[in-house]
């Protein structure tokens, strides 16, 4: 056998997918208008890869190293701050 | 040398504990023993057996038995619905009330009665273990005793097992040709 | 102490005597006298152990998967269509490595539905990855449940301890019964490589890839090849300490020295098959017997080694593979591959049918006639 792997694939350093960057998946960019934005906290909550941070009840800009792009955040801004404009690369 | 016994009653008579009673005193006895059910689906008051080895030697065999030394019946209906002597080598030990004629030779003994007067049940599935015993000289009363305690010492209440035990030697003592 | 006991106690006996520390339970005939045991002893206070009673096998082995991902002792018990139910459960143990010893008491499959003997429901899951050892009596079958834990928590791999249904469960017979005191000193306590600890979190049971699963079957595959050694020295070791022993754990042989007519067969079936020996001996005929006692891993070597100066193999078969030669003849003939013995092949007690004495010597009979036959 060419790789050494724990029995039964026991993974013993915990929290090992945040090594696993899936920004570079992304076709479309969130531009998130901070002016606009009413704290509602829906792109927070619906964001399916934890992509979006929020320090003492305030939404922070979104995190690229995992966004994917999906813009599931873009439609369920009730305000449409979020904007998906084409991944420049 | 080696001693099959099978044992009829109905299903709640207790036929397979009579059964585990002989082995654990034959192992007292000083010999090798082996006690199973006729595996199956018993219900209440269906025919059940089980069966008895019994060797001084090591018991190399674990088929159904189909020609036993001995037949213990604990139901005296049974005699009518099943051929009790199938296969028997020496003896029918029936428990009734009055002497009959088998094909065998047979032993009987009224266990229902003496178990009704000693332990107010008609529990005989002990008893006739003391029959057994009388007619074979196999196994010792004492060993049946130390049998008794060994199952039902650590649930029974010591009175009805001493009921048993005394059942036991009744049976022991009555039992005819 | 040596006393008479039914076999299922004194599984429950031996298991008590190895501490478990979980036993997550389904009831099911003819395995439910072990678990009702067990029970007893917890109730009564002379086992400490957690008894889950799940709703069903499925969730028993998954219950024996997470008690055993914590790092402890786990025991379970079952067969028949509760053994199918929690197959897909039983391949995954032995995937995460998890040291489970699970009771079985082998009983067919439905249908038509029967709960009595034969092996058909722990062949159809031989090839999941856990040891399998195959009891011929009360004595062997409480050795050897204290074994398979001490075999499977050195090999990382569950274990497998199948005792006949009804044919060996439900007998009474003399068994010699060990202490606490001596088990302690055979059995160590069990010392998991990884565990489930809220201090120090792991990952189990993860997805592996293409690029990874295949090797994660081939470190499956070699630490079962592996597990013949380890079987091997805790016989050895056993039979040091208590001073019996089942041949060298992996098969067992009697009356082989001279042999050339060899019955092959697994389980109970074996002491009526000693007896048949016995009074094929009087008559001055070189009949043996080899027991196989660990099916998996297939002792190849050990069939090889025996099977020297034999002329005829007779290979009795408690269960079928619908279609082909039976399991047990199958892995012997592919044993003995371009060796010049003479095989048969027999299938007998399907279903709890009495495998008898002119079963067996009618097998002796037609020893020469090749192929296969279907006895009773």
């Amino acid at each position: 056998m060419s790789k050494k792997l724990n029995i039964g694939g026991v993974i013993t350093e915990p929290g090992s997918t945040k090594h696993y960057k899936t920004g570079d998946w992304r076709t479309f960019r969130p531009y998130w208008d901070k002016t606009k934005c009413i704290q509602c906290m829906r792109c927070w909550q619906f964001c399916p890869d934890i992509s979006i941070p929020q320090k003492d009840g305030k939404r922070q800009d979104t995190d690229f190293d995992f966004c994917k792009g999906c813009g599931i955040c873009a439609k369920e801004c009730p305000v449409k701050c979020i904007v998906m404009n084409k991944e420049k690369k | 040398m080696l001693t099959e016994v099978r044992i009829l009653g109905r299903g709640g008579q207790g036929a397979v504990t009579a059964s585990q009673i002989i082995a654990i005193a034959a192992f007292y006895d000083g010999l090798q023993s082996q006690a199973f059910p006729m595996f199956g689906v018993e219900r209440a008051g269906s025919p059940v057996r089980a069966y008895v080895r019994l060797s001084d030697k090591e018991i190399k065999d674990r088929t159904e038995i189909c020609f036993p030394d001995y037949s213990i019946v604990l139901d005296p209906t049974l005699l009518q619905s099943l051929n009790v002597c199938e296969g028997v080598k020496k003896s029918v030990i029936v428990n009734c009330t009055r002497c009959i004629s088998l094909k065998k030779e047979t032993y009987y003994v009224d266990a229902t009665s003496k178990a009704m007067e000693i332990i107010g049940k008609p529990f005989v599935n002990v008893a006739m273990v003391g029959a057994f015993a009388k007619v074979t000289g196999i196994i010792t009363l004492k060993s049946i005793n130390k049998a008794i305690d060994d199952l039902f010492g650590l649930k029974g209440k010591p009175e009805v097992i001493q009921k048993n035990k005394d059942a036991v030697k009744a049976v022991y003592d009555a039992v005819k040709k | 102490m040596k006393k008479v006991i039914e076999c299922s106690h004194a599984i429950a006996e031996a298991v008590k005597l190895c501490k478990p520390a979980v036993i997550p339970m389904f009831p099911i005939t003819p395995q439910t006298h072990i678990v009702e045991r067990l029970a007893d002893f917890i109730n009564e206070g002379s086992l400490d152990s957690e008894m889950i009673h799940v709703e069903s096998e499925h969730s028993a082995m998954s219950a024996a998967i997470g008690s055993s991902a914590a790092g402890t002792r786990t025991f379970t018990a079952t067969n028949s269509q509760g053994l199918l139910l929690m197959s897909e459960m039983v391949f995954v143990a032995s995937g995460m490595r998890l040291p489970i010893v699970m009771a079985i008491a082998n009983r067919a499959v439905s249908s038509p539905i029967n709960i009595w003997c034969d092996h058909s429901d722990s062949m159809a899951v031989r090839d999941s990855g856990w040891i399998q050892l195959y009891c011929e009596s009360t004595q062997e079958a409480f050795d050897t449940i204290i074994q398979a834990f001490k075999v499977a928590e050195k090999t990382f791999l569950p274990a497998m301890v199948c005792v006949d249904g009804f044919s060996l469960t439900h007998v009474w017979e003399p068994a010699d019964i060990l202490s606490s005191k001596e088990v302690d000193k055979f059995l160590p306590k069990y010392k998991p490589m990884f565990s489930l600890d809220p201090k120090k979190p792991v990952t189990m049971g993860p997805i592996a890839f293409p690029n990874t699963y295949q090797d994660f079957k081939k470190q499956q595959h070699d630490a079962m090849k592996e597990s013949l050694k380890e079987i091997v020295d805790v016989n050895k070791e056993f039979k040091s300490k208590f001073n019996r022993s089942y041949g060298n754990g992996l098969i067992e042989t009697y009356k082989m020295d001279d042999a050339k007519i060899v019955y092959v067969c697994m389980g109970s079936l074996c002491t009526t098959v000693r007896g048949v020996i016995d009074d094929y001996r009087k008559k001055g005929k070189k009949v043996g017997m080899i027991k196989i006692k660990c099916f998996r891993p297939f002792p190849t070597e050990n069939i090889l080694d025996v099977t020297k100066d034999v002329e005829n193999l007779l290979v009795i078969d408690k269960a079928v593979s619908l279609g082909n030669e039976p399991i047990v003849f199958n892995e012997i003939k592919s044993a003995l591959y371009g060796k010049n013995i003479k095989l048969r092949s027999y299938v007998a007690g399907l279903g709890g049918r009495d495998v008898t004495h002119y079963m067996l010597r009618k097998a002796l009979e037609d020893k020469d006639k090749g192929g296969e036959e279907w006895l009773g």
